[in-house]
């Protein structure tokens, strides 16, 4: 049983998905679908203290042996993530129930949580193959999985944010899959450890580069860098709230562990840097992504695209981090990827307990909240001291790093970006906190939000927190995910 | 000896935390929240002297990042400082009581609960360890002051809370956090350590903009041109004005920058960049333009606000001037500018209160209304302006005889023609309510007697600073500072 944990990660959810269908009473399916999410959690630590004790884990799949049968390979960086999406997806699955009721008519409970479950199981796919067209197809159940999701949500709206989302992704998926196949015809191999090797002896380099740009251009679609991100917004914004919830702290962060894996393993980021300065490339596109960004959630109304958009400009810090290249701005951009997941996973959930409570997420909606929904309140505040990086909180961690790892490269200007880029976010926030604690609130009286999803709230709450005071599980998580990483590729 | 050092550091942090569920459970029977209130800030005040008799010990919280820890630290610096913020807690309580009641203001317990963690957060970081814990209580105290900014809840209130974060706030992330980041890139630890922390091989260049983002960075020293969230926090109701705008939030700045110029860069080594000429005139231009902006300001409060403005730059240039004399008048300073305004604003207060007067013109006469209010703000006033038997005589000396060693005889000039502005803005109002005619029909009627009391104690104390401001100096000099 022990030996197959790295299947059964993506198998449990994989399938508890069908079950939920048949399980079609809302409550039932719920129950079931947390069911499934703890025990997949429960995997994730397993995985994760296995790979920290005893190194790197690898599953040939029915027995066939790497490099010609898939191979499930679980190290550092692997083990790392999962670990964040897991936490996420139980928080996020425990609250889902109360946040389903007051947004969806209840036919429509038990879809939810086979989607969920689906798109649950391609992001973890993804992560702990070690096969590239595996990959693509994991990226595909996750991706058609969160085009429901996001149709799913109550306004007409949402229909027309997931068919702009269903065309980016699916030319995003093209792309990846183009690359994945120069990269097949060049080396004959898919699995990702094989082709690492076999790429820095072969002499069509150029072929190389056009099969690095598809993979590029394909995954930076998914992870809405700029200026490719215009989808992000409106599917955030429009699926149902814990959805969004989801999505903003395991979607995004799993394309860039992808982006990560294809750079610095498979490619080889010396090796792509002498064909063509992406790196640069990177740091020009993250620094416009945090400004652009983040001045434009200042002038939005709705609370939801508020963070939609501070999503953009955080998915330009992890870039920024990628982009620098030293060992410093890799391990910020993974700090990064776990906090923000935390961040975004608290933000999002107080937004749905908001949802459920008053009915819409309109800036207005917040007034006078901090007298009527405390805790609700509090956890977003807690949130949002995180988002913009306020010492004991666990973003302040890692803009500590990624303003170290710019000092090292002697990137000044980019020390300033950084931090106005956080003086940004306080601004729009802080409209937020502003209009919830010092605005009545005029008609009728509104409640706490359930119990359900406070739990879920301050769990994540407290986790930005945790994170922020005892590092020592992110901080050495990430360090031994940089050091297999760099260490791969001298 | 070292363990009851820890025992009490951390009783120093926690106790007015402690405070906090009391406040909150006896909310609303006003006489116990308040003794409550009362009772801490006593205790509080004996827990610092019982450090301030300990002198040295140290304890770490917790390590966040390898060489990155929150911890406290027992120095003669933070000793000063944490002495007048936790005596003058229980004063201002005093008055709190006084002026909240006669005011008839809402959320009183929230008035008192934020107030006792602004105080836990100055306590915290009057004995920071390391710069990072300095930065963290900063944060704290910065956070934990708006909500009292913003009490009244009005529009202007607001507006005010917004420009007082965003400054502060801005000043930090931009400024301070770099300037923190640098200082480990450069140095690899934050410890406070005499002499500093940088090694012979850091450039100039590099410490005078790492210098540079300090001064402007610690936004709560109010150096100009980022002094504008101080008069911007005036809108929060006078004992917040006077406790923490005036004592506690500035005085936390302006002790930052002292820590930082002596524990961080070294005296020796701030001395010596070429940077430091031009942050000393910085400095100067500050007192001076804050002094002549004062001079034109009505509203009794914003006088007072630019006032403050223009002898934090006292504070801050003698930390420039950077040689032992001046840091040690900076010190003395940050007390007797501690007892000197915060007598003015509770005055303030006062007259707010008892006659609803804020307007400097409206005061003609006042003096025979409220003659103990008029006698407390003459004495306070003239502890600021440097006149004996004063305290504030000793700390401007030491600046001069600070400003004389470093060779920078033009702030000798800045020094005196302040002073002689000081005389025109400050006793501009005394001058008014004693000689000019009392309004008609004005009866004696002062504010409340809790008010007057705490009034009467600080004024008093001013005098008493004259007689022993001099043990205060030689405390400090004793102290190892290079």
């Amino acid at each position: 049983m022990l030996s197959h944990l790295a299947v059964l990660q993506v198998v449990v959810p994989l399938l508890a998905a069908p079950t939920c269908l048949i399980l079609e009473r809302a409550r039932a399916a719920w129950l079931f679908a947390c069911l499934a999410c703890l025990l997949s959690l429960g995997i994730s630590i397993a995985l994760f203290m296995q790979v920290e004790a005893s190194g790197p884990i690898s599953y040939a799949l029915g027995g066939w042996e790497a490099p010609w049968g898939i191979e499930y390979r679980i190290d550092a960086l692997s083990s790392f993530v999962l670990l964040l999406i897991n936490l996420v997806a139980a928080a996020v699955i425990i609250g889902a129930n109360s946040s389903l009721t007051a947004e969806l008519p209840e036919p429509r409970h038990s879809p939810f949580y086979v989607l969920f479950l689906l798109c649950f199981a391609g992001l973890q796919g993804i992560v702990a193959t070690g096969d590239a067209f595996n990959v693509f197809v994991f990226l595909e159940i996750s991706s058609l999985a969160t085009y429901a999701l996001v149709a799913l949500g109550r306004d007409r709206r949402a229909l027309f944010a997931a068919y702009q989302y269903l065309i980016v992704g699916t030319i995003g998926a093209t792309f990846y899959l183009i690359g994945i196949g120069f990269l097949y015809s060049l080396t004959g191999t898919l699995n990702m450890a094989d082709m690492a090797q076999l790429l820095p002896g072969l002499e069509e380099q150029r072929l190389v580069a056009a099969a690095f740009a598809f993979v590029v251009i394909g995954i930076a679609m998914k992870l809405a860098l700029f200026p490719l991100h215009g989808w992000l917004p409106d599917a955030y914004s429009q699926a149902p709230s814990m959805a969004t919830a989801f999505l903003a702290a395991s979607a995004t962060k799993v394309a860039l562990y992808l982006f990560i894996r294809m750079y610095f393993e498979v490619l080889g980021q010396d090796a792509v840097n002498a064909l063509f300065p992406v790196g640069k490339l990177f740091l020009l596109l993250g620094a416009i992504a945090v400004i652009l960004a983040s001045l434009a959630a200042i002038r939005q109304n709705n609370v939801k695209r508020v963070f939609a958009l501070s999503s953009v400009g955080q998915i330009g810090y992890l870039v920024i981090g990628v982009g620098l290249g030293n060992a410093l701005g890799l391990q910020a951009a993974l700090l990064h990827l776990f906090n923000h997941g935390l961040i975004k996973a608290a933000l999002f959930i107080a937004v749905a307990a908001v949802v459920c409570r008053v009915g819409g997420s309109r800036l207005e909606d917040f007034r006078g909240l901090g007298r009527a929904m405390p805790w609700t309140m509090g956890g977003m505040v807690i949130g949002a001291l995180s988002l913009i990086g306020v010492p004991l909180t666990a973003g302040f961690v890692s803009k500590w790093y990624l303003v170290l790892a710019a000092m090292e490269s002697g990137l000044w200007p980019l020390v300033a970006l950084v931090l106005i880029g956080s003086f940004i976010a306080l601004f729009y926030v802080w409209r937020i906190v502003e209009v919830a604690y010092f605005q009545p609130r005029d008609g009728a009286a509104v409640s706490e939000a359930p119990l359900m999803l406070l739990l879920p709230l301050w769990a994540m709450a407290l986790a930005n927190l945790y994170f922020g005071i005892d590092t020592s599980l992110t901080v050495g998580g990430s360090e031994q995910a940089v050091n297999f990483l760099m260490g791969s590729r001298p | 000896m070292m363990q009851s050092a820890t025992q009490l550091l951390l009783l120093a942090l926690v106790l007015p935390l402690l405070a906090v569920p009391g406040i909150l459970l006896a909310r609303n029977q006003p006489n116990l929240r308040e003794a409550i209130s009362l009772l801490t800030g006593a205790a509080l005040f004996i827990v610092n002297l019982c450090l301030f008799s300990l002198g040295e010990g140290g304890v770490v919280l917790v390590e966040i990042l390898p060489r990155l820890a929150i911890s406290l630290e027992l120095q003669p610096l933070g000793l000063v400082f944490g002495l007048v913020a936790s005596f003058l807690w229980p004063i201002t309580t005093l008055y709190a009581i006084g002026y909240m009641r006669g005011h008839d203001e809402d959320n009183q317990a929230r008035f008192y609960v934020f107030f006792a963690i602004a105080i836990s957060a100055v306590m915290g970081l009057a004995y920071s360890g390391n710069l990072f814990t300095l930065f963290v209580f900063y944060e704290i105290v910065t956070f934990s002051t708006y909500p009292l900014v913003t009490h009244a809840g009005t529009e202007k209130a607001l507006k005010g809370g917004r420009t007082y974060l965003s400054l502060l706030l801005g000043t930090s992330i931009v400024f301070f956090i770099p300037a923190m980041i640098g200082t480990w890139f450069f140095a690899g630890n934050l410890d406070f350590q005499p002499g500093g922390v940088f090694g012979e091989e850091v450039s100039p260049i590099a410490l005078s903009v790492l210098l540079v983002l300090f001064a402007f960075g610690i936004g709560k020293a109010a150096l100009m041109p980022f002094h504008r969230w101080l008069p911007a926090a005036m809108v929060a109701p006078t004992p917040v004005s006077a406790l923490l705008h005036a004592v506690a939030v500035v005085k936390a700045g302006v002790f930052s920058v002292v820590t930082v110029v002596v524990y961080i860069f070294g005296i020796d080594t701030v001395a010596k960049l070429p940077i430091t000429p031009f942050l000393v005139y910085l400095a100067g231009a500050s007192i001076l333009l804050a002094s002549l902006v004062a001079m034109r300001q009505d509203n009794f409060k914003s006088r007072l606000a630019y006032s403050t403005v223009s002898q934090l730059g006292y504070i801050t240039l003698g930390a420039f001037l950077a040689s032992e004399a001046a840091v040690a008048g900076s010190l003395l300073h940050i007390v007797m500018h501690a007892f000197g305004k915060i007598t003015l604003f509770f005055c303030a207060g006062a007259l707010y209160v008892a006659h609803h007067k804020s307007q400097i013109s409206e005061f003609d006469g006042m003096g025979r209304v409220m003659p103990i209010t008029f006698i407390a703000f003459t004495l306070g006033a003239l502890s600021i302006i440097g006149l004996p038997p004063l305290g504030g005589v000793w700390s401007k000396w030491f600046l001069m005889m600070g400003a004389l060693d470093s060779g920078y005889m033009i702030m000798l000039a800045v020094l005196s023609i302040s002073s002689l502005l000081n005389i025109v803005y400050l006793l501009e109002i005394p001058a008014r309510a004693f000689l000019k005619p009392a309004p008609e029909g004005a009866t004696l009627q002062e504010a409340r007697s809790s008010s007057v009391l705490a009034m009467t104690i600080t004024a008093l104390m001013c005098i008493a600073l004259f007689i022993y401001g001099s043990d205060i100096y030689e405390f400090i000099r004793s102290a190892r500072l290079t």
